[in-house]
């Protein structure tokens, strides 16, 4: 069978983004960057267990500006696929499909996320004595 | 012996064979990792800058490991699932498409076997 004329249906590109489908490919980038991240939590404990050097070692490498910036990425995608995760629970019990529900859980979302890590680490800066 | 027809067997399992367990194993530890991820954020938030004394101290205490542990499980469960699924959506060339589910899951398994050990070396040898 010629399958070279087929129809095929248009991709991705020629839509204009939206926040549903922006949201959409969020919900996979951050899962598959918190998957790179459980590196780091591997290492932290296997850190702690040996104690000594190998702590002082990442405690040095999350403490720089880099390490810093790295866990306030994966703290943000954390919380973003885990607010998200939930929206999608709901979905699974067939609630809030409807369009005006889909963009208000959306923001809500967003919100929750970035709410959820400016307090983290206004905790994390309290805890260290630096507010 | 089973009493079952291969009718009744098939029925409900879909064309991947294996019905909704992949699906339902997905939603399942992400339920858990709701409470277990909160609680994980917190309690680091509260360690920052703190000692190697005082993190030990915090994983050996009992809540703590079991937590941890329960924690350590449904995150690299999650993660191997979701990944499965990016791989199978993105991979299609059949054999690197299993060669890279295999290595997901043989390093989730491992990454979870080392991090499963530190925190009961830490629990019981301090």
């Amino acid at each position: 069978m010629d399958t070279r004329e087929r129809p095929l249906s248009p991709h991705l590109q020629v839509y204009k983004p939206q926040l549903t489908s922006t949201l959409s490919i969020m919900h996979r980038m951050t899962g598959v960057a918190l998957a790179v991240g459980t590196l780091l939590l591997v290492w932290w404990l296997v850190a702690a267990s040996l104690g000594g050097e190998a702590f002082t070692t990442i405690q040095t490498i999350i403490g720089s500006w880099f390490g810093r910036l790295l866990l306030f990425g994966w703290s943000f995608a954390l919380f973003y696929h885990l607010c998200n995760g939930i929206r999608h629970l709901f979905w699974d019990m067939g609630k809030g499909l409807d369009l005006p529900s889909a963009y208000r859980s959306g923001w809500i979302v967003i919100v929750a996320a970035i709410v959820l890590t400016v307090s983290s680490w206004v905790c994390g800066y309290h805890s260290m004595g630096a507010l | 012996m089973s009493l079952r027809t291969d009718l009744g067997k098939v029925r409900g399992l879909g064309s991947a064979k294996e019905g909704v367990a992949h699906w339902w194993a997905q939603r399942l530890t992400a339920i858990a990792l709701v409470p277990l991820m909160l609680w994980l954020v917190i309690n680091i938030a509260h360690l920052a800058g703190a000692d190697v004394k005082a993190v030990q101290a915090w994983i050996a205490n009992p809540v703590t490991s079991v937590l941890l542990i329960l924690m350590i499980i449904a995150v690299f469960h999650h993660m191997q699932l979701g990944l499965q699924v990016v791989i199978e959506d993105y991979v299609h060339t059949e054999w690197l498409k299993v060669a890279s589910i295999i290595v997901v899951k043989f390093a989730a398994i491992a990454l979870a076997a080392i991090s499963l050990f530190a925190i009961l070396k830490i629990a019981f040898a301090g």
